[in-house]
């Protein structure tokens, strides 16, 4: 995995490039606006972190420019500035992705590879699997090692999004934005339930359990 | 039952309000002063002009009782009957009357058929009634005269009809007690229309300050530019609430850059504890106090975000985005939320639609909010208990209830848990910032809704009021 971090702050730049290497990602890094535009458009990168506020060319404005360019590397926006609207400028502008100033590492991590994850299921699928879980999506219907498992609407919505991202960790704010589409830090163990109601269906007379906690950041679909 | 008006004694209320109201009593004492003031001023008049008309009476009286006098003693009796007759037949209305006895009683001379009942006073002052021969009846009025003894025990009586004076009293009393009348209906509007000015400008000063307590400290007092002591107290309570306003500002501006400031190097703790626990594979231990560490940095954090998030939503920056919300919508899915959750403590989560709820506002803010209500609710109730919600649309607006079966929270602490850190349980053990609530109570001022604590020993009732959105135009 190739990154370019476009980020002025010294600081930031060093954990987040520490933290990438660790997870074995190919990390360059870049502290000016425009630099930033040019290395990115050179296209030798499977994501883009972005802080929005740089020297020379703001953030927002590499990512429109690459858009317009026909540049569909993605990109995860970092910011400062977390209120709604810039949140929605950012994304507006071909961000696919906004995190906000100070977060946990584990969470960009999860964040960004569920955006390479996305960046290559282009094609609409109508089936999904992992181990012996199967998603009928246009059916609506799961089975594992061929029994039927009966799930509510937002059960099935939590199980797809996690089996899209299965190997992946995601985090209880991911969740409770894609799944549930309402966005904030959710300060409360209310997704851990949810979470432990779907593991009963899908895990509790199957081995290997599939569905895993990931100590203190989030949980994981794990399929190898 | 329909309703029919005020009930009595809320207009009692209004009666008694009225009579306790300061315009009220400045009106009155108004009154007061200046009744007084123009009854000593009508009482003068009175005096000098009845009064002088009465001293006029008797002077004119005693002149001629001396010259009557004088006549007797240069010619005798003969010599006064014949004046007295005389000024008797140059009198035909009879308006003087003259009457002369001797000791007996008997009439000597005179316009007078008898001598009057009653005895003359102090001063030899008689009041008397005159009977008067008139064509049709006979009428009587009153008389007043003086009475003088002559040597020889003869008597005589000289006196005035007084009905004209009578008259003309009355008629200044007439007109003094009407101008009196008058005087107490203009000084009573007078009052009111002057006491009201002062109490309308008290009123607006007493408005702005109960809009300020309720927590827009922004506002101020108009002056109406005339630079009277009105003026110069507005100005200076405005100075006073700036001073209080730039304080209040000061004491955030440090919580948040403190919030700030710490956050950063909080997170860099976070970031490192969590390298230094992938790092520790091999060693359970160390990995163990590690992902220990990083729950607390993570309650920390929890706080300054809280602190800062708060901060935002205050600062009304979010209203930039505010778009149409269905309430009932996000109750469903608050619901859908925490079904589960409740039915793992076996309560019993229940939700009520009373038609639309549309309201313009924050989504994600407004079902923050709605999420910390119910995360307390399930919190505090015990298992097996109900936690109901409720979306009501009224006329003015949507109503939204939470109602739990906890142990609610007593009526002196309902204010209270809105601020920042409270928490009921003073040991602060229970987990928690104390900063859930403060957080709903910004997100609804944000939207101008407000929020009430109620409900008894059996459990909480938290009440929402959103004002009507559907009145501006979208």
């Amino acid at each position: 995995m190739r990154v370019l971090l476009i980020e002025d702050d010294r600081q930031t730049a060093d954990y987040l490039l520490r933290g990438l290497a660790e997870t074995g990602a190919v990390t360059d890094h870049v502290a000016d606006g425009r630099a930033g535009l040019l290395q990115a458009a050179s296209g030798e990168y499977d994501a883009l972190v972005v802080d929005r506020m740089l020297p020379g060319l703001d953030g927002v404005g590499i990512v429109r420019t690459l858009r317009a360019s026909g540049n569909r590397t993605p990109v995860l926006f970092l910011s400062a500035l977390g209120e709604v609207d810039d949140r929605v400028a950012g994304l507006r502008a071909g961000g696919d992705d906004y995190l906000v100033k100070p977060f946990a590492f584990s969470e960009l991590h999860a964040r960004l590879e569920a955006l390479l994850r996305r960046g290559k299921a282009d094609t609409p699928e109508t089936c999904l699997r992992v181990a012996d879980l199967e998603m009928d999506l246009l059916k609506r219907e799961v089975t594992r090692a061929g029994r039927e498992i009966r799930l509510q609407p937002r059960e099935f919505r939590l199980l797809e999004y996690l089996v899209r991202h299965a190997d992946q960790v995601v985090t209880r704010t991911m969740l409770l934005e894609q799944v549930w589409d309402y966005h904030f830090d959710p300060q409360t163990n209310v997704i851990d339930v949810h979470i432990s109601r779907l593991r009963s269906k899908i895990d509790k007379d199957f081995e290997p359990p599939l569905l895993q906690t990931v100590r203190g950041v989030g949980y994981m679909l794990r399929g190898a | 039952m329909s309703d029919t008006g005020h009930p009595p004694s809320a207009l009692r209320a209004r009666a008694a309000n009225t009579l306790r109201s300061s315009t009220f009593r400045l009106a009155v004492l108004y009154v007061l002063l200046l009744g007084v003031s123009v009854g000593i001023l009508m009482a003068f008049i009175y005096w000098s002009t009845a009064g002088y008309m009465d001293r006029q009476t008797a002077a004119t009286i005693e002149a001629e009782i001396r010259g009557l006098a004088e006549q007797y003693r240069r010619r005798g009796l003969a010599g006064l009957s014949s004046v007295i007759s005389e000024r008797v037949a140059r009198d035909p209305v009879g308006s003087s009357v003259y009457l002369l006895v001797d000791d007996n009683l008997e009439r000597l001379a005179g316009n007078l058929d008898r001598w009057p009942t009653g005895f003359p006073g102090s001063e030899g002052w008689i009041r008397f009634r005159l009977r008067e021969r008139g064509p049709d009846r006979a009428e009587e009025h009153a008389a007043r005269g003086q009475v003088f003894l002559l040597r020889g025990g003869l008597r005589l009586l000289v006196g005035r009809d007084v009905r004209d004076l009578e008259a003309t009293r009355a008629l200044i009393l007439d007109a003094l007690a009407w101008g009196l009348a008058i005087t107490a209906a203009l000084a009573l509007l007078g009052g009111w229309v002057m006491s009201a000015g002062v109490m309308r400008r008290l009123e607006i000063i007493n408005q702005t300050a109960g809009k300020i307590m309720a927590g827009d400290l922004s506002r101020r007092i108009p002056l109406n530019g005339s630079g009277d002591d009105f003026d110069e107290l507005a100005e200076n309570l405005n100075r006073m609430l700036e001073r209080i306003e730039q304080l209040m500002a000061g004491v955030r501006q440090v919580s948040d850059n403190i919030a700030h400031d710490l956050r950063t190097p909080l997170t860099r703790v976070r970031t490192k504890l969590e390298l230094l626990y992938n790092e520790l594979e091999d060693c359970e231990n160390a990995r163990s106090l590690a992902g220990e560490a990083i729950a607390d940095a993570e309650e920390m954090l929890g706080t300054f975000n809280a602190l800062l998030r708060i901060a935002r939503i205050e600062s009304g920056a979010r209203r930039a985005a505010f778009a149409r919300v269905d309430l009932g919508a996000l109750m469903e899915d608050l619901a859908e939320l925490y079904e589960p959750l409740a039915a793992e403590k076996g309560q019993s989560l229940t939700l009520r639609l009373d038609g639309p709820a549309q309201v313009m506002g924050d989504r994600d803010l407004l079902f923050q909010a709605l999420v910390n209500l119910v995360d307390n609710a399930i919190k505090y109730t015990p298992p097996r208990g109900t936690i109901a919600l409720a979306v009501a649309s009224r006329e003015d607006g949507v109503i939204l209830t939470i109602r739990d079966s906890g142990p609610g929270i007593p009526p002196e602490a309902r204010e209270r848990v809105l601020d920042r850190f409270v928490r009921l349980d003073d040991s602060r053990s229970t987990p928690g910032s104390g900063l859930g609530l403060s957080l709903v109570k910004a997100a609804l001022d944000l939207h101008q809704a407000s929020i009430a604590l109620g409900g008894d020993a059996d459990g909480l009732l938290v009440t929402i009021r959103f004002r009507d959105a559907r009145s501006p135009a979208a």
